[in-house]
């Protein structure tokens, strides 16, 4: 295997909190190899938000070792080694689609008129040339998660971090998105790390699904995800891919995740 | 917008026939009084004309303080200290001094108690403090302190100005610049953006509603800053001045064209505000 891109060990991270602490993330081992598409899925509360933001250095861990190409989270956040996409498109209203996605550029230093070439080519990627003039409410909610997608992608980072990027969109539209993301990797080769809590999609867009469980929050199963890198929509109603998806819902299972 | 005009003037149409019938009550005992005097035994018609033709009546009607702000302003030569052109540009180039002295130390102040943590819990209660002060009260002290240091003029007025105005303008903005939600600070750092690249990139951006809501308050307080602090100062020039002439000397047609003429410049500069937050809102998406 080479080098990793993320290894934790004995991660945990504890929250202080008014009602006493709370154990987000417990004995987290996790090895995420270059080029990979990582999902973690779990119920509610059981830490994969938390352990996407660790890796991001948006939260610190309060024990145990991580490294992010080699380096500490916050080393490797400010070298911009990864680009990060959240549950909610958050682009600035006042700022085109364009603007949206050539603003990390802009906070780079990154020369002006390659902003705009780079900004363009990604927005390209992600089927949005032509809308680089709208403002972000002119778009629909699928159309702006795009435009953040592009965003994160703008500056070239090698690692994309998702945290349930499509979890606010509507089923079509989310497995449009889905084909788009797993084609947007196959030509990138990026390493994904996607946080998710729907089963057909991890399945559908992972190389390997981490099945995590709350209270405390920790992973309960790591499981291979091989259905090769030609991956149509249809693939989910072959035996093999209900196949893992019926582990994957039992690893949820054993984990209590359901006793809510 | 042409269905919104025949509500607007009934109500307006309303207002100004309440305010004849307010002037008739108000000096029918005034005329009564003189008339009896003079032996005189007006019937009705006479006494309602009467009521609203008074030299110096308590409650003048619309058409008098009209033509007193016509007479005061347009046929008289601007250079005259009758002339109301001159009292009321004695009055805004305090107030809007002012203004750009108060929005500009409310600004200030604003973003040092975002970025400075211990300066909320310090600073804030002084800001609060310092705005219970009635100003009617510190506007003499003002100007008596900074006349004994040879300062006198526009200076202390505006001074007084900036005081009310810098209060609405720093609270508006201390709210605007942390408008912007966690989500997009969070964004922000995950590019390992600097203090001051968020500053201008996202928190200026988010507060410029809040900017136009605090400048329009701070607007209409710069102005009553200014003719308050022209009462002290021995009444010389500015609207502050005429009100306060009017009053000594009874002249309530000059007290409430002064006041008009407040009024009409007021609403003048917060109409210019919004005109001005409309091209801003314009330029940061047509919708936002």
């Amino acid at each position: 295997m080479a080098e990793p891109v993320i290894a934790a060990r004995d991660l945990s991270l504890v929250f202080t909190t008014r009602d006493g602490p709370v154990q987000a993330l417990s004995q987290v081992n996790l090895d995420i190899a270059p080029g990979e598409f990582i999902s973690l899925i779990g119920p509610s509360g059981c830490g994969k938000t938390t352990l996407l933001r660790v890796i991001a250095d948006l939260e610190r861990a309060t024990g145990g070792r991580i490294a992010v190409n080699g380096r500490t989270p916050e080393q490797a956040r400010l070298a911009r080694d990864y680009g990060y996409v959240f549950q909610a498109p958050a682009l600035f209203p006042w700022r085109t689609i364009l603007g949206n996605v050539m603003l990390p550029l802009e906070v780079m230093g990154i020369p002006r008129a390659e902003r705009a070439a780079r900004a363009k080519a990604q927005l390209a990627l992600v089927n949005l040339a032509g809308f680089e003039r709208k403002f972000p409410w002119q778009l629909s909610g699928g159309m702006q998660q795009r435009a953040s997608i592009a965003r994160a992608l703008a500056f070239a980072p090698k690692l994309l971090l998702m945290d349930e990027p499509f979890g606010a969109l509507d089923e079509i539209v989310r497995d449009h998105l889905n084909e788009q993301l797993l084609k947007l990797w196959a030509a990138t080769g990026k390493t994904v790390v996607f946080v998710t809590h729907s089963i057909p999609e991890a399945v559908f867009l992972s190389t390997r699904i981490v099945v995590m469980s709350p209270r405390p929050g920790r992973i309960t199963d790591i499981i291979d995800c091989d259905l090769g890198p030609d991956r149509p929509l249809e693939i989910r109603e072959t035996p093999a891919f209900l196949r893992i998806a019926q582990r994957v819902r039992e690893g949820l299972r054993a984990g209590h995740s359901y006793d809510v | 917008m042409s269905r919104a005009v025949l509500p607007v003037l009934t109500v307006c149409a309303a207002l100004v026939a309440l305010w004849y019938l307010g002037a008739v009550w108000m000096n029918w005992q005034l005329v009564a009084d003189a008339q009896a005097r003079a032996g005189a035994a007006p019937d009705l018609a006479e006494m309602v004309r009467l009521t609203l033709a008074q030299p110096r009546p308590l409650l003048p009607a619309p058409h008098q303080v009209v033509a007193e702000l016509w007479r005061s302003t347009m046929t008289l030569p601007v250079t005259s200290r009758r002339s109301l052109v001159h009292h009321a540009w004695v009055t805004l180039s305090a107030a809007l001094a002012g203004f750009g002295m108060g929005v500009a130390f409310g600004v200030a102040l604003a973003v040092a108690i975002v970025h400075i943590r211990a300066l909320e819990r310090s600073v804030m209660p002084w800001i609060v403090a310092s705005q219970a002060v009635p100003v009617l009260a510190l506007a003499p002290i003002v100007i008596v302190a900074l006349g004994a240091l040879g300062l006198e003029g526009l200076l202390p007025k505006a001074i007084i100005a900036a005081y009310l105005c810098f209060f609405p303008v720093a609270i508006g903005m201390v709210k605007g610049f942390r408008a912007p939600d966690a989500m997009a600070l969070d964004l922000m750092r995950t590019w390992s953006a600097s203090r001051g690249q968020v500053f201008w990139t996202l928190r200026l951006p988010a507060s410029l509603p809040f900017l136009f809501a605090g400048l329009k308050v701070a607007m209409a307080a710069a102005v009553v800053g200014a003719i308050v602090a022209e009462l002290p100062a021995g009444a010389q020039a500015g609207l502050g001045a005429r009100l306060l002439a009017g009053s000594y000397f009874g002249q309530t047609l000059q007290i409430w064209s002064a006041l008009a003429m407040a009024a009409l410049l007021s609403a003048t500069l917060v109409g210019l505000l919004g005109l001005a937050e409309r091209a801003v809102a314009r330029r940061m998406g047509p919708r936002a």
